[in-house]
């Protein structure tokens, strides 16, 4: 009879595990990836910026890992340096969505009900309308260009995070160690450094981690339609807008690459966002 | 409970028409803001050729001197009498151009739509069904792979292996170049509509089968689908006959809220393409400064897509009684 509950106590310990050391490990082979392009970025330097018309589209060799563009450069290079990119903007832009979603939520639910209904007819406006046709009139608005794109980006992307930090900050607020702390005298502003943010800087972290893909995704729809960064900047959008009028001459390593890498990177967000929740919620501690 | 649903739904009309009226507003001041001079756009390079009387004519003719106020009035005024101005870039009444562009958008983002449902819709009963076997693995690594892949990259790949390495489709547009648009058949038609049909399909997948998957889940861990297996039921039996009913409206529900991305995901298969449809209509309007195809382009999509998020909204409140007639904003999946 022991025996038999120590079995399956050991089986699930272990089980337990394996499953938290594999979303560690996800985790970290996540971010692994985005170091691994940073530092690529770091170290190509100005590798890819090169043109070497005796190299002209050339495809994938043991010298060139992706092939070469319509002017020689490097496409492996070049593609590092465009996720480069896409990581700033993204990091920028979800950083910047992130904190209005927390100044709304935070709004929403200290100044009554007229706020509230403020932010929830703000969140159900902007998510009428089309991402991309909101990205497109936002850009179009401020002329184009890397700032036209991060700023494009931050406004359209906090709905979603507004929604899940309201919730959490209405759940918390009639939460019986909330109302006894006030009860004991504390003022607001020390109930919300020492028990609001405690629980929202997680459900922060993740939902920006979270943000990150459709960030990167967005930017680079917008970039590749002409409406985003520079053509001068290496970023996907760009290669990828470029590579369009060779693809037809049979040049498709100059389409296939980018886009892989990009998938790969938007992944690697994923993976950290998905393992930073189950880690950090208590509730999925036993996984 | 749900007494006062017919209230809810004209509390979701009103809702609906301060939005689009909001919109209205919002996408005039962006069109306003912009840097881009529509007088200069319009004339592009031949700008060298004009002088600034007559530019300042052209500004006139379309109401570019007054004050932006007095234009939105105008142009709000117009649009409430059904005259959505003239596009710049194709010398035509938007309206005709809208009409044009949505009749060769429609089949595209239609037959998508319904195509991504019904395969979202079996894939995510199937893997739900199966959770935590093989069948159901692979259903979920291709709906998150799937999820995080950027559209207009996927139409690229489609391009480059059927257009150019396989040559069984064409490389653009909707119909074969240098023929009569009246002498296109269906047959061509199809077979123009086939890749960015294929590229929106797969894409709008992965939200509907994740969706539905984790309803299905749920439904087959219940006490009547236990009961029903107890009872001797197959597994398929309890997945069709109790699984898949119960999940049906709640992916319904799904799909009519995810219209949005739909659009967002034509646009940039279209671009890809070079169908011309609305999405690159709307590309082309931004690109080109013409203010007046981008503002109806925008408040079309909005009433599309709100139309689509209201009826959601009332599928929601119809299908789970429990949740009430109240309107309030987290409700939605």
């Amino acid at each position: 009879m022991t025996d038999a509950v120590e079995t399956t106590s050991r089986a699930s310990s272990r089980l337990r595990l394996n499953k938290r050391m594999l979303t560690i490990s996800a985790t970290g082979i996540g971010a692994a990836g985005i170091a691994c392009v940073v530092a690529g970025a770091i170290v190509f330097g100005d590798f890819g910026i090169a043109t070497d018309f005796s190299e002209r589209l050339a495809p994938p060799s043991w010298a060139h890992w992706f092939g070469t563009d319509q002017f020689g450069h490097d496409m492996f290079a070049r593609t590092v340096h465009g996720l480069n990119v896409s990581l700033w903007v993204g990091l920028i832009a979800a950083t910047l969505s992130a904190f209005i979603a927390l100044g709304l939520s935070i709004f929403a639910t200290t100044c009554g009900r007229w706020a509230d209904r403020v932010v929830s007819f703000l969140v159900d406006a902007t998510m009428g309308l089309p991402h991309l046709v909101l990205l497109i009139l936002i850009s179009f608005a401020l002329g184009g260009g890397t700032h036209a794109v991060i700023v494009a980006v931050a406004v359209t992307h906090w709905p979603r995070l507004t929604r899940v930090l309201r919730a959490d900050i209405l759940q918390l607020r009639n939460a019986d160690f909330i109302i006894v702390s006030r009860q004991l005298g504390k003022s607001w502003w020390y109930v919300g450094r020492h028990h609001f943010l405690p629980h929202l800087m997680p459900q922060m972290l993740v939902g920006l981690v979270l943000l990150f893909p459709h960030a990167i995704l967005h930017e680079a729809g917008l970039t590749f339609i002409g409406f985003g960064l520079e053509p001068t900047k290496p970023a996907i959008g760009v290669l990828l807008a470029d590579s369009m009028r060779y693809l037809t001459a049979g040049k498709w390593w100059l389409g296939l690459y980018p886009g892989v890498s990009l998938l790969v990177l938007v992944l690697c967000f994923d993976a950290i966002g998905n393992g930073l929740r189950l880690l950090l919620d208590p509730r999925q501690a036993q996984l | 409970m749900t007494s006062n649903w017919p209230l809810f739904v004209t509390l979701r009309i009103v809702r609906l028409a301060f939005l689009l009226a909001a919109v209205a507003v919002v996408a005039f001041m962006l069109a306003k803001m912009s840097p881009v001079d529509p007088v200069q756009a319009y004339l592009g390079p031949a700008i060298a050729k004009v002088g600034p009387e007559q530019q300042d004519l052209i500004a006139q003719k379309w109401g570019l001197d007054q004050p932006p106020l007095t234009q939105f009035g105008k142009w709000l005024g117009n649009v409430a009498q059904g005259d959505l101005g003239t596009s710049m870039t194709y010398n035509e009444p938007v309206a005709d151009v809208l009409a044009k562009r949505v009749r060769a958008s429609l089949p595209l983002m239609a037959m998508a739509w319904l195509l991504s449902g019904l395969l979202g819709f079996i894939l995510g009963v199937t893997a739900g069904a199966m959770a935590d076997t093989w069948v159901d693995r692979i259903i979920r690594t291709y709906a998150y792979v799937l999820a995080s892949t950027p559209t207009f990259w996927l139409a690229i790949v489609l391009l480059v292996v059927f257009s150019v390495g396989l040559a069984w489709t064409p490389v653009c547009c909707a119909a074969p170049i240098g023929v009569l648009p009246q002498d296109v058949t269906v047959l061509e038609r199809l077979h123009h509509l086939i890749l960015p049909l294929i590229a929106l399909t797969v894409l709008g997948v992965a939200q509907i089968t994740l969706h539905t998957r984790a309803k299905m889940i749920e439904i087959m861990q219940s006490d009547f689908a236990l009961y029903a297996r107890a009872q001797g039921a197959s597994l398929a039996d309890v997945a069709i006959r109790h699984g898949a009913r119960n999940t049906a409206l709640p992916a319904i529900t799904v799909l009519f809220a995810s219209l949005g991305e739909l659009f967002g995901g034509s646009v940039l298969a279209e671009q890809v393409f070079a169908y011309p449809g609305l999405g690159r209509a709307a590309v082309q309007a931004g690109v080109s400064g013409d203010v007046p195809l981008l503002l109806a382009v925008a408040l079309c999509l909005t009433v599309f897509v709100s139309i689509g998020n209201t009826i959601a909204d009332i599928l929601y409140h119809v299908v789970d009684p429990r949740i009430g007639a109240t309107p309030d904003m987290e409700i939605r999946p």
